[in-house]
Order: structure tokens, then C-alpha cells, then sequence
């Protein structure tokens, strides 16, 4: 990667740079939990999906999922990863009461993933390389619930047992966005993966957030740990609070103290939770329920092989294949859903044109409607079929437009709206040339005008327009005009 | 009725098949024998109805000729075991009234073969201890007293409740588990055998867990064979235990009369030295004799790290036991001893329902595996662990079978030793090592003391190999012709 452009804020004393590294727990897509059978559907009754191994009754004992360990390997060849062959599940102790046996089962010194990298776009075209540290697996706790009793907490263990992958970024992000770019790109890098649903809603996705400020090129300074931020723009708004408040403190003469920090959504601030003294003592030490996970090479390629194309790969092919914009391209790649819809659009198609449809028109009334893709109420063969009409000359651009409106609101066929509404495009140059003498013969004043401004040409285009009720082909009617208001000097 | 509860498991077991005695009459004696010896304190739970409606069962399934090998055969199971519908303890105050909805896969095994419940054995808490005077239940009594000397003993630990329940013709046989000696200790103190399997030959999947890496459950009866019977019954893979091996369980009951002819004996020298009393150095140098003149060939090996295996045990196990036990903390089942805030209430109901033994082990886990100490201790004892292991490999190139004295000296009275821990600890001496490297060894009784009271020598194996322990053991019992048994003096008294 080359050299970034320096990304600072500034304090009173001169800028500063901020140092963010991002832990995200990604939840295994998986029908049973990482050590026992329970399913992991969301949204259950409370402790309606709980087996005796996830209440930790006595005597219960956990036995590896295969699936989820597959689903580690699958997501550390998407991050192209170093997959160890060798690793450990150790049990990292600490008591609450949503965690029934005193103790998670994780990963800590051989975790099954190693280093990696991922690409991250910026909206101004620049891509950088945030390094992989590291991932591992983990068991979910379950869920405290404070407001059920006036001074009772009440636990759900739906969630206790349920596989993670806790995968840790190397520190190499160094602004808000891109923290929220990087983990824009992990979501829908696990997403085409399909080793989790990535929806941050329902808690398969939550971020934990290292910042730190330094000068820009100095040594690092001393982080904070933003505890469970759990959407994009939490992580952007922590991120700005955070580092603002950490420069605030230097500069005030004061120093930071490594210290595990809450973010308040509601008031889009950060505030001590525990400080490194506090920090608890885990006492890790490998689990002798489980013994260390030894994986053939063999079984790796399979799953390699079974990958399928990821974002980047998917964007250079957009470019290649279908000529779109690096930009164009890594938007639509962006999601394997937009992905799909658009590949299916541009299939056999003007892929520009479909591309322009599907970022203009289309992704228009999703955000409108606050619409994931799939739920388009335009599904991509009556898109395309759309843009066919376009393609023959059976409708102008701008007629579609209203087409397109029209479909979004009813799901109807394109073809029937536009016989039913009679939008069929007028090519019949008697029509047209009736309109313009209509035009003509009722504007004399601004025929005469049109001697000296030649440009004037596009209002009598739009009154000609407007007199066919839109219908009119816009290149005839131009073609036509400029031959009956004979050749206008264009300078 | 008393002859009865005097029959071997396998003679039992063939009258049964024969028809000749029913499993009904046969579990009222020892249900008679129980409820007459009490005051020994060897069940925590007793299941007479339980007890009668799986005999009959037996029964039926007898007449019908569908009988399982160890059909209406009456058992003690220690209160380790988690039994479906039955009250388990651990001898826990914090489990008191925790009734499982699960059955553990070997006492599942042993109900599949036929076998009755007849009670859950006393033991120390949570299998922490060497004399069974943990136990929140009190202490179990032992049923042997020294010559003349009315003096109450206790009965080895921690499966202290079945070793005195089979000594005293409670049960025809009984499980045990066995994390640094709890089978082989009361089994030897008790005058019976008890076999601690390989590490992964039983499943631990049902059983409350001390020490997850060590623990291992095992059969206790007054036969090498009814041990034998016993353990193919239990023994099975489970896809439920990751540290459960898929190996073949042999038939193990051939093995016993096989004999030694041309096994060779290891005595590992460095365990010879270590302040040996007396009668204990005669004892093993007369198990050698025995062998010997069966045709076994007695050689000389080397454990060398067998002095560091007490040290590193008493590591590993209060460390793994220290996250093991963090479950029981009032959430979910069990005491609750209910405070201000969680934490108070973690801290009231672990200071109420865990005994001092238990808190002690506690301790001593949690510091080992701080931040810090892990490298000093829990990490150095596992490298110990590893080296003892290599120690039995090199040994086993050597010789076939490991034979050792399984206790330094026989059952001492109660109270005798609760004031210091590590002298208590000292009685696992022999038998740690064996679990630091997972391996399968078997007490056998093999003489009394001058006072009468019993001692056995233990045989350790290569892994998997119980079929040749229990050729050994079969040899020594011969010769030993071990046939005290402890004065009926509860049932009088």
C-alpha cells in the first residue's frame, strides 16, 4: 500500500493521530452451538434453547461442533489468513451469573486463525490494508435482564454456548470512517462467506473498539478499550468522542490510563467501566474437557476450494468484464445481495446502463424506504426488462423513469404499464411534426428569438415534448425541429 | 440371609442365570445388610424402592431369558455419579437436594447390563480427600478395627462409602472415581480391589468433576474378577466425552486366571527408597515372591520423577478443580444463600455449601493459575507431568506391568490426621503418578498388618492394557489368598 495521506484532528497544541484497532465478535452462522446441540435460532422463548452442557449442570461436558470449527477455517481463508493446524480451547474464568460455569471456553495463546489481511475502500477512492491479528473461537454468555424485577436480575442462556469468532484488526486504522469502512467490508466479507448474517441489530455483530492518539509518525500512546459498540455509526461516533476526549486530557497536561471504556449511545459518549487495575484475572488455562484441535491440510483445501467469489475478487471482474468504475464496481460488489441483483440485471444487458439503474433509480427508492435490496419492490428481471424498453426504443429514459415509479409503487410488468398508460414512444414523425408546427405557429416571438439564441432550441424541444404528452422519441423531435427551423448557428 | 450378601458378583451373577436365587431376594439381603449397618454412614442416599423395582425388573427379564450380563446384580454407586430421579451430592452441601435429570453414561452401562441400584455411597467432598472424613454426610466408619482395638478407622478416601459398603457386604460391588488414588487408597485400607482404568476407558460424561485431566471412574469389589465384570459393563466410547477413547472394551473376565508366565515386572527403584516403613517393604517384596513363582520375571526400573509427582499433582488438580467447582455458585441449583448484591451472594452460598477441604482447594487453584504464578506452578507441573509420563513409557520398554506397594501403610483412625493437609495428602503417594500419566493400576489385597488391618499392593499398566493387570491381579490373589474380612461388629453393637 502506499503512503496515506495524514489523517489528524487538531488540538490546541497542533494535530494528532489516531491509533484504532477493532475486535469484532462475529456470531458463527450455525443451526447448533459451538460445544452442544442447542440451537441458536434468535429471538426463542427465554431458556427455551438451553442444554443441560449450556447450564453447565454437574457433570456436563462440551464436545466441539465441527461445523463452527469449518466456519473459522472459512472465514480465515476470506481474510486471507494463516490457519493454524494446531489449536487450543482454554477456559478463561470469571463469575456472573449469565455465565453458568464460571468460565468461558475461548482461545487464547493458539487460536485457530493467524495474521491476514483485508482491503478497505474509502469513499474517496483510496484503499488501505488493515492487517488481521488474529482469530479465535468462543463461546456466547448468556443474557442478564435488570429490568424484569424490581431487585431481581433475571438470566437468559438462549444465547449461552452460542460459537463467536472473535477476530482482532492490528492497529491500523487511523480515522473514524475508516474504522466504519474496515468494518463495512469484515460484514460483508463474512456475509458472502456465509459464516455470519452480520446483523448488528440482533447482536451477530458487536465491535469492540482499542483508540489511542499519538503526534503524527510518534510512538504509540496508551489505548482505551470501547466495550461492545454495536453499530457502524456508534463505532464512527465513539471513535470521534473517544480520541477528542483523550487529545482534551493530553493537552490539559494530563495522561490516559489504559482502562476499559462504555459507549453511550444515548448521549454518543464514552465512560470508564473498569480501570487496568481493576482488569480482571482471567486465570486461563487450557480446557482437559477438550482436547487441542488438530486440522488436516487436506480438509483446508476442501474448504478453500469451496469458497465462493469474494468482494474484491467480484469488484475486479465488474471492472474487467463489464467496464464499470472502480467505484461503480465496489459498490455493487460491495454486498453479495446488491451483487447479485445487479449481475442479474446486467446479464445480457447494457451493464453501464443496468449499473446506473441499479446505484441511481433503484438504490433512490431503497434508501427512501429504508430497504435492504432484497426487499425490493422491484425484482431485478422486471428491472431489466425495463431497461430492455429503453434498449428498443420502446420508451425514452425519462418515460422509464415514470415507469419505474410506477412498478415500485404496484410490482407491475414494465410492458403492461406502459401499454396501459400509453406510454409507448412516439417515433412517427407526422405526429411530431404536427406538434412542432402546432408550437411554432403559436410562439412567433420566440421563433424570432431563436435567431439570435441559438440555444433556445430546448424550450421549443420541451414544448414539443410536453404536446405529446412525453411519448415523443427527444432525438427525433430534435432532428426534426433543426430541420424545419432551418440550420441555427450553433456558436 | 447373610450368605447371600457373602456370595462373589460372579457367583451371584451365575445363580441368577441359574435361576437359583432370585434378584429380588438377593437385593432384600443386602437392603436388610444396609439399613443393619448405618452406623458405618457408607450411603448418603439409600433407593430401597428404587432398589426392589429394578430387581423385579431383573427378574423378569430373567424368566423371559433376555438377561444382561449383569442381570439383578445388586450395586453401590458413589455419590459422584449423576442418577436420573436420585438425589446427588458430591457429598456437597451445595448439592444437597440436587436431583439430576440425566443418568451418567456408566451408571447408564451398568443399568443397561441389568444391575440394581441400591444407594449412593459417602465419599469426601467433591472427591476431595483420602479418608472420607470430608464429607458434609460425616464421615464414613470403616468396618475393619484393629485387633482388640474399638478405635473407629476410616475407610480410605474418597470413594471411602463403597469401599466400606463392599468390605462390609453392603453391595456386591460398587463404582468408584479415582483422581489421584480414590479407588486404589480405600480399596486397599478396605481389604478389596479396585481398579482405576485408563484415562478415556470410561466416560466421564454424568460424573460431577474434580480434576477433568486426572479423574477417571472405576469398579471396587472383593474379586480381581468381580472387578473384571464389573469394568467391561461400565467401560464404553462416548460421543459425549471428547477425552473418551474409541478403543475396543475386551472381555476382561478371561484375563483374570490367564496367569504370569513370562510377564515381566517392573520395581521401579527410585519408589523403593523413599522411607518405606517396614511391613510395607515386606509386603512388596512378598508380591514380587508371588509373582515370581508364577513364572513372572521381576526387573528393576526407573521412574526417576516419581518423587515430584505428589507436588505437581496437588497443582494440576486444585487448579482444574478450581474452575471446575466455579458452577456452583447458588444461580441455578443447589444452596443459595442469598446477599445484598451477586457478589455477596456468590460469597454466601460458596462459604456455606463448600467444607474447608474443598475451600482449600479452591485457594490453591485459583493462586496457581493467577496472573503471574501460572509459569511457577501450573505450567511447571504440567511439564513435570509430561516427564513423568515419559518415565512410564522408557519403564514400560522394559517390563510389562509395574508392581508398588498402593498405600503407605493401612487405615489410621479417624481424626488422625485431618489437622494437617499435607500429611493427609502423603497417602496418595503411590497412586498420583499413576493418574498424572493416565494410566490403568489396580489394588489388590495382599496381607494384614500385625493389627489385622488390611493392605494392598498396586499393578500399573500400559495404556489400554487393563487385560494384563488383571492377569497379575488374578496371580497375587491366588497366592495372597486373602480371605479376611472385617468382624460384623456394627450389626451387634
Amino acid at each position: 500500500m502506499s503512503e496515506r495521506p495524514a489523517k489528524t484532528i487538531e488540538g490546541v497544541t497542533g494535530a494528532w493521530e489516531i491509533v484504532i484497532g477493532l475486535e469484532v465478535h462475529a456470531q458463527v452462522s450455525s443451526k447448533s452451538k459451538l460445544f452442544s446441540g442447542a440451537s441458536t435460532t434468535f429471538g426463542g422463548e427465554p431458556n427455551a434453547q438451553v442444554s443441560l452442557v449450556d447450564a453447565a449442570m454437574p457433570g456436563m461436558l462440551p464436545v466441539i461442533n465441527e461445523f463452527c470449527v469449518e466456519q473459522a477455517v472459512r472465514t480465515g481463508l476470506g481474510l486471507a489468513a494463516q490457519i493454524n493446524l494446531h489449536s487450543v480451547f482454554d477456559r478463561k474464568n470469571y463469575f456472573y451469573p449469565d455465565l453458568p460455569a464460571g468460565y468461558q471456553i475461548s482461545q487464547y495463546k493458539q487460536p485457530i486463525v493467524g495474521e491476514g489481511t483485508v482491503l478497505v475502500d474509502l469513499p474517496k477512492g483510496e484503499t488501505i490494508a488493515v492487517g488481521i491479528e488474529r482469530l479465535h473461537l468462543e463461546q456466547d454468555a448468556g443474557k442478564s435482564l435488570h429490568d424484569q424485577h424490581p431487585s431481581y436480575s433475571y438470566v437468559d442462556l438462549n444465547r449461552s454456548g452460542i460459537a463467536l469468532m472473535e477476530i482482532v484488526s492490528k492497529p491500523d486504522m487511523r480515522s473514524a470512517e475508516e474504522a466504519a469502512a474496515y468494518l463495512k467490508k469484515l460484514r460483508a466479507l463474512l456475509r458472502y462467506l456465509g459464516t455470519c448474517d452480520g446483523n448488528m441489530e440482533e447482536g451477530s455483530m458487536r465491535a469492540d473498539v482499542n483508540v489511542s492518539v499519538r503526534r503524527p509518525g510518534g510512538p504509540l500512546g496508551t489505548r482505551c478499550e470501547i466495550k461492545n459498540v454495536n453499530s457502524m455509526r456508534f463505532v464512527a461516533q465513539a471513535i470521534e468522542y473517544e480520541a477528542r476526549r483523550q487529545v482534551d486530557i493530553i493537552e490539559g497536561g494530563g495522561a490516559i490510563h489504559q482502562e476499559t471504556r462504555l459507549f453511550d449511545a444515548k448521549k454518543g459518549e464514552t465512560r470508564s467501566m473498569r480501570s487496568k487495575e481493576e482488569a480482571h484475572d482471567y486465570r486461563y488455562f487450557p480446557d482437559p474437557d477438550l482436547l487441542p484441535l488438530e486440522l488436516d491440510p487436506q480438509w483446508i483445501e476442501t474448504i478453500r476450494e469451496s469458497l465462493p467469489e469474494l468482494p474484491d475478487a467480484k469488484k475486479a471482474r465488474f471492472i474487467e468484464a463489464y467496464g464499470l468504475s472502480p467505484y461503480d464496481a465496489g459498490v455493487l460488489a460491495g454486498e453479495i445481495e446488491t451483487a447479485a441483483y445487479f449481475e442479474a440485471v446486467a446479464e445480457g444487458r447494457d451493464a453501464k446502463l443496468a449499473a446506473n439503474w441499479v446505484m441511481g433509480e433503484l438504490f433512490g427508492v431503497l434508501n427512501r424506504e429504508g430497504l435492504d435490496i432484497e426487499a425490493s419492490p422491484v425484482k431485478p428481471e422486471r428491472l431489466g426488462a425495463l431497461i430492455d424498453l429503453i434498449a428498443d426504443e420502446t420508451i425514452s429514459g425519462r418515460i422509464a423513469k415514470d415507469v419505474f415509479a410506477i412498478m415500485c409503487e404496484t410490482g407491475e410488468e414494465p410492458a403492461a404499464i406502459v401499454e396501459a398508460k400509453g406510454l409507448r414512444q412516439v417515433t412517427d414523425t407526422g405526429a411530431i411534426t404536427a406538434a412542432i408546427e402546432a408550437v411554432i405557429a403559436a410562439n412567433p416571438g420566440q421563433v424570432e428569438a431563436l435567431k439570435k439564441k441559438p440555444k433556445l432550441i430546448g424550450w421549443f424541444v420541451g414544448q414539443v415534448m410536453a404536446k405529446t404528452g412525453g411519448k415523443a422519441n427527444p432525438q427525433a423531435v430534435n432532428a426534426l425541429l433543426k430541420e424545419r427551423l432551418g440550420p441555427l448557428d450553433e456558436g | 440371609m447373610s450368605t447371600l450378601t457373602d456370595l462373589t458378583l460372579a457367583e451371584a451373577r451365575d445363580k441368577l442365570k441359574a435361576r437359583e436365587i432370585s434378584a429380588r431376594e438377593l437385593t432384600d439381603a443386602h437392603l436388610t445388610a444396609i439399613e443393619k449397618a448405618r452406623p458405618l454412614n457408607a450411603f448418603i442416599t439409600e433407593t430401597p424402592e428404587k432398589a426392589r423395582a429394578m430387581a423385579d425388573q431383573a427378574d423378569k427379564r430373567l424368566a423371559e431369558g433376555v438377561a444382561g450380563p449383569l442381570e439383578g446384580v445388586p450395586l453401590a454407586i458413589k455419590d459422584l455419579f449423576c442418577t436420573e430421579g436420585v438425589q446427588t451430592t458430591a457429598a456437597s452441601h451445595i448439592l444437597q437436594g440436587f436431583v439430576p435429570t440425566y443418568e451418567s453414561t456408566v451408571t447408564k452401562n451398568l443399568w443397561h447390563a441389568g444391575a440394581v441400584l441400591l444407594g449412593k455411597t459417602n465419599l469426601d467432598e467433591f472427591a476431595m480427600g483420602s479418608s472420607n472424613e470430608t464429607s458434609y454426610f460425616g464421615p464414613v466408619i470403616s468396618p475393619w478395627r484393629r485387633t482388640g482395638d474399638p478405635t473407629p478407622l476410616v475407610p480410605g478416601g474418597s470413594s471411602g462409602g463403597s469401599a466400606a459398603a463392599v468390605a462390609a457386604g453392603l453391595a456386591l460391588g460398587a463404582t468408584g472415581t479415582d483422581t489421584g488414588g480414590s479407588i486404589r487408597q480405600p480399596a486397599a485400607v478396605a481389604g478389596i480391589c479396585g481398579l482405576k482404568p485408563t484415562y478415556g476407558r470410561c466416560s466421564r460424561w454424568g460424573i460431577v468433576a474434580f480434576a477433568s485431566s486426572l479423574d477417571q471412574a472405576g469398579p471396587m469389589a472383593r474379586t480381581v474378577g468381580d472387578c473384571a465384570i464389573l469394568l467391561k459393563a461400565m467401560a464404553s466410547h462416548d460421543a459425549k466425552d471428547s477425552t473418551s477413547l474409541n478403543v475396543g472394551v475386551p472381555d476382561y473376565e478371561k484375563s483374570v486366571r490367564a496367569g504370569v508366565k513370562g510377564l515381566r515386572i517392573g520395581i521401579p527403584k527410585e519408589v523403593r527408597g523413599e522411607g518405606l516403613s517396614a511391613e510395607i517393604a515386606a509386603l512388596w517384596d512378598k508380591g514380587a515372591e508371588w509373582l515370581k513363582a508364577q513364572g513372572a520375571e521381576i526387573v528393576e526400573v526407573s521412574l526417576k520423577h516419581a518423587h515430584h509427582a505428589l507436588p505437581a499433582y496437588y497443582i494440576v488438580a486444585p487448579a482444574e478443580a478450581s474452575s471446575n467447582l466455579a458452577r456452583y455458585d447458588g444461580v441455578r441449583y443447589g444452596l443459595r444463600v442469598p446477599g445484598d448484591d451477586i457478589t455477596q451472594t456468590y460469597e454466601n452460598t460458596r462459604a456455606a455449601g463448600f467444607g474447608r477441604e474443598v475451600q482449600r482447594r479452591i485457594l490453591i487453584g485459583t493462586y496457581v493459575l493467577s496472573a503471574g504464578y501460572y509459569d511457577a506452578y501450573y505450567l511447571r507441573a504440567q511439564k513435570i507431568r509430561t516427564l513423568i509420563a515419559r518415565d512410564f513409557e522408557e519403564a514400560f520398554k522394559g517390563c510389562d506391568l509395574i508392581l508398588t506397594p498402593t498405600t503407605p501403610g493401612p487405615a489410621f483412625a479417624i481424626g488422625a490426621k485431618t489437622s494437617d493437609p499435607v500429611e493427609m495428602y502423603l497417602n496418595d503417594v503411590f497412586t498420583v503418578t499413576v493418574n498424572l500419566a493416565g494410566l490403568p493400576g489396580m489394588s489388590v489385597p495382599a496381607g494384614l498388618t500385625g493389627d489385622g488391618l488390611p493392605l494392598g499392593l498396586q499393578l500399573i499398566g500400559k495404556p489400554f492394557d487393563e487385560e494384563t493387570i488383571f492377569r497379575a491381579a488374578g496371580a497375587i490373589e491366588e497366592a495372597a489368598q486373602f480371605t479376611a474380612r472385617p468382624g460384623d461388629w456394627w450389626s451387634t453393637s
